[in-house]
């Protein structure tokens, strides 16, 4: 203390060279050591860190983009499934209608059919029924005729001609009268010729 | 021990030689005895235990560096996170925001002059350290030369010797009468005295700061000691109170004065790396 007394008090605004040196070097260290060292470090880290959020970022937008893709892809197969569901209905209905509506002609062409034999049938029967008459009725009435008149018509020829004669009028009478006894239709009217 | 208690151990000696009352700390509180002298090529070196604590804050400012960037991670430890928050700050609070869109080659140097200086300021109020180096003008004006040096050279770099000199001696927008006024303002100012203000800044409010730290300090152990005297001792715990007050207000400094030289770098640089106006 004394020493300092005996120099005087020393100007804090003008220090000695040496200490100036001295602070120098000292921060040079450290500048160089943070310069080359620690700030490249942090650097690379920052970006680093940059690039995993970013890389984050993009993968969650892709995972989205892909789940709305997902989404999309299902509302489509829904409709569509929806609108193939509805063609296969409308079909089942289409087809059932004609079905049904060949069902429906294939009775009514039975019904017809049946009705047609029953009056061919019928026609036959009748036509066989006339038939016999028609002989019956020859012979009867000559028996009759020659009886009551006693005399035998022995000769064929003439009992022949005399029978068509007569049977001959009969047609002709039968068919001049209203036909009545003579159409197809003779099957639905009961009260007929039979 | 302490620079606090060197400064007792004088009072206490003065105070035994005249039995007089307290005595305040002088400028040789920034003096402390040397511990090693040298001469190398002239100049003289003395080491001192401020020397010595310079060393220990860049050391473990460098060791802390160090150490939270060896194994760097995307999602950061805490070390890790304290280290790189820091250095955000610098890049893009002050080296992005104030020097402008071409700051990354000066981010390192900012980076280094910021940690630099805080580690420094700090040993003002760590324990056993208690005076940073930064009191000492020889460190500012270290860093304030270096800054001096760097945005001259990025001025001409950029604006060339001629450009450089008239845009500073000729500011657009002044009537050329007032040049004569003007012209040697703007030339001492930047040549001369923004350099010393930078250097002076930091080195005064440390200065300030460890000085008013010491007076309450001492002021507290000289109170103490007058217990049968005249009752003077029922101030000690102001006294103390003061010291502790300042010792908060010397951590808001601390921060504040290595946040502001930097920034201030930063201005300049701004200044020498935007286009003349």
């Amino acid at each position: 203390m004394n020493l300092f007394a005996a120099e005087g008090e020393p100007n804090p605004l003008l220090p000695p060279v040496g200490e100036i040196i001295v602070g120098l070097i000292t921060f040079a260290i450290l500048a160089f050591v943070v310069i080359k060292f620690v700030f490249p470090i942090i650097e690379k880290t920052f970006q680093e860190r940059r690039n995993a959020i970013e890389g984050g970022i993009e993968r969650a937008e892709a995972a989205q983009a892909e789940a709305k893709a997902a989404l999309e892809q299902y509302r489509a197969q829904l409709a569509e499934a929806r609108t193939e569901a509805a063609q296969i209905r409308d079909a089942a209905r289409a087809e059932g209608q004609q079905i049904l509506e060949e069902l429906r002609t294939q009775a009514q062409e039975e019904s017809a059919r049946i009705v047609a034999r029953g009056e061919e049938q019928l026609a036959a029967s009748r036509q066989q029924v006339v038939n016999e008459l028609r002989g019956q009725i020859g012979s009867l009435a000559v028996t009759l005729a020659g009886r009551v008149v006693g005399e035998s018509l022995e000769d064929d020829a003439r009992r022949r001609g005399t029978v068509d004669r007569f049977m001959d009028e009969l047609d002709a009478m039968s068919s001049s009268t209203p036909a009545t006894g003579t159409g197809g239709s003779t099957v639905y009217t009961p009260e007929g010729n039979r | 021990m302490t620079s606090s208690a060197h400064a007792l151990a004088s009072v206490l000696a003065v105070e035994s030689d005249s039995g007089g009352g307290f005595v305040s700390p002088t400028i040789e509180e920034f003096y402390p005895p040397s511990l090693a002298e040298f001469s190398l090529l002239g100049i003289d070196f003395t080491i001192t235990r401020i020397t010595i604590i310079s060393f220990i804050a860049t050391a473990a400012i460098l060791l802390f560096m160090v150490l939270a960037t060896r194994n760097p991670t995307i999602v950061p430890r805490k070390a890790q996170w304290l280290m790189e928050s820091g250095y955000s700050l610098v890049r893009d609070n002050l080296g992005r925001d104030v020097i402008g869109p071409r700051y990354k080659p000066f981010v390192p140097f900012l980076g280094a002059l910021f940690f630099f200086i805080l580690a420094n300021n700090a040993m003002s109020i760590i324990p056993f350290f208690q005076i940073s180096p930064m009191s000492k003008f020889a460190y500012p004006l270290v860093l304030a030369i270096l800054v001096y040096i760097l945005y001259n050279v990025v001025s001409i770099k950029n604006k060339g010797l001629g450009g450089y000199l008239k845009e500073v001696a000729i500011p657009s927008g002044v009537p050329i009468p007032f040049l004569l006024l003007v012209t040697p303002i703007e030339l001492l100012q930047m040549f001369i005295i923004r350099p010393f203000t930078l250097a002076v800044r930091l080195f005064a409010n440390l200065f300030a700061g460890h000085m008013l730290l010491v007076v309450f300090s001492l002021g507290t152990v000289y109170l103490l000691g007058k217990f049968d005297e005249n009752y003077s001792v029922i101030f000690a715990p102001f006294s103390f109170l003061m010291a502790l007050f300042m010792t908060f207000f010397e951590v808001l400094v601390i921060v504040l004065q290595a946040y502001v030289f930097t920034v201030l770098t930063a201005t300049y640089l701004n200044g020498a790396v935007e286009k003349a106006h």
